[in-house]
């Protein structure tokens, strides 16, 4: 019992050390890839070729005054931040990177991310909220109402694969594509994933939450040094567990020949993450009822349209 | 609409690959123009002494005051340089002294980075004039 519970709690934290790292370097690696497509170099000051970069971010941060202004309600203020981290670093537990590299393989997996991810959004709102400052109030509200919507079809645009893998767990999606990615199979709902998930991590084309010239910063204004610092963490940590997830869902998960399964999935982390700091780099933010109505009028009707056609599909052809 | 979407996409994937601009300047610096106005240095004569025949013109044309010349009577009875002052704190390199200058004595040079620990450094004397002639490697008529 005592044996489960120390190998249980080593992996956790090997887990969480390696997802933090990662996390760091993603940073640094958007800043540099935004620098290069704006024909910049982006940061490099720092170490050989700016590699120290997100250690020294992390100083900074940590030495920042820690502020709570004096109108916010401080508990839920001090909350919201660690709600933001801990609900994305809790979907982590089912992200498996090989058949045996997993802290929990849940027959629900997919069911407790959505769960989890979903919680994220009470730590917006609830930053928005307890800063008692307009600007922070709307971004709040803006972020609750477009997760809560590009929710609905990111879940349904899943059901086409679980349909196809017929298990919720994360594993054996991955363990029913070794023979063929779902991509293939669900091309139309890998795009409306993409779409989704980067909508639900508020990346760029899709960051209203944050739009500077509305809301200077959003639900984060009011914060400062680590309370700051953890909310940066959590968005870099979903946008993460994103990449993760659409290489699990759609691009055969650690499946590749040669290479060990880690770095398999590591490496299709990798693109995916490119891509989402590619699409960054090309689009400029969306209209706030331009983002509604594309997710109630457009994404959900086509979510349902695919998932329709996967149900027949799969029915038929068995 | 999907189509000009992609075609943005393909638009900044071509400059991701392209060389960035960025000049990183202190490791690296872009070329002073060729009539570019930085630190002003005074011209010697081969023998090295500075060819200014302490006229006061450049004091006087000098819109920001910084100018300081003053005279004395030389070996050979001939009015001559004694100091020549010129205070970079002061200075807005509008190279009105250059265009005064009956002689071409003094000259705009191409150094720019100035800044300094206090005010004293940036008062310069007649040597330190000459030795930014020195420094520069180039005698602009």
């Amino acid at each position: 019992m005592t044996m489960d519970f120390l190998t249980g709690l080593i992996r956790i934290i090997l887990i969480f050390s390696v997802i933090m790292g990662l996390v760091a370097y993603m940073t640094l690696m958007e800043r540099r890839f935004l620098g290069f497509f704006q024909l910049r170099l982006g940061p490099n000051r720092v170490g050989p070729g700016g590699l120290l970069q997100p250690i020294a971010d992390g100083i900074k941060l940590f030495f920042k005054e820690d502020m709570t202004v004096s109108h916010a309600n401080r508990f839920w203020f001090l909350l919201a931040p660690a709600i933001a981290l801990v609900s994305v670093l809790a979907c982590f537990a089912v992200v498996p990177a090989s058949a045996s590299i997993v802290v929990a393989d849940m027959p629900v997996a997919v069911l407790y991310l959505l769960a989890f991810s979903s919680t994220g959004t009470y730590g917006i709102l609830l930053a928005g909220w307890s800063s008692n400052n307009k600007y922070s109030l709307l971004g709040g509200l803006r972020a609750a109402a477009q997760m809560i919507s590009y929710e609905i079809p990111l879940a349904l645009s899943i059901v086409g694969v679980l349909i196809i893998a017929g298990s919720m767990s994360l594993v054996e999606i991955v363990k029913a594509q070794e023979g063929l990615w779902f991509i293939v199979k669900q091309p139309l709902g890998f795009v409306l994933f993409l779409i989704c998930i980067s909508a639900e991590t508020n990346r760029t084309p899709f960051d209203l939450l944050e739009c500077e010239n509305e809301l200077v910063a959003g639900y984060q204004t009011e914060y400062s040094s680590m309370k700051f610092g953890l909310f940066y963490m959590a968005e870099y940590a979903h946008i993460l567990l994103a990449s993760c997830l659409v290489s699990l869902f759609f691009l055969g998960g650690w499946n590749g020949p040669l290479l060990p399964a880690p770095l398999w999935l590591l490496i299709k982390v990798f693109f995916v993450f490119a891509l989402f700091i590619w699409v960054r780099a090309t689009f400029p933010r969306i209209r706030y009822d331009q983002l509604m109505s594309f997710s109630w009028k457009v994404l959900l009707p086509l979510a349902f349209l695919n998932l329709m056609a996967t149900a027949v599909l799969t029915v038929y052809l068995a | 609409m999907s189509k000009a979407l992609l075609k943005g996409l393909a638009l900044t994937l071509k400059t991701f690959f392209r060389r960035p601009v960025t000049v990183q300047y202190p490791d690296e610096k872009r070329p002073v123009p060729e009539r570019f106005r930085g630190r002003p240095m005074l011209l010697a004569r081969e023998d090295g002494t500075p060819r200014c025949v302490a006229c006061g013109l450049c004091e006087k044309i000098c819109p920001s005051l910084c100018i300081t010349v003053s005279a004395e009577t030389g070996p050979d009875g001939v009015r001559a340089l004694a100091r020549y002052s010129l205070d970079l704190n002061r200075c807005s390199f509008c190279g009105l002294c250059v265009e005064a200058c009956p002689v071409e004595a003094i000259a705009m040079g191409s150094e720019y980075e100035l800044a300094a620990f206090g005010r004293e450094p940036l008062v310069c004397t007649t040597e330190r004039l000459l030795a930014a002639t020195a420094r520069n490697g180039e005698e602009r008529p």
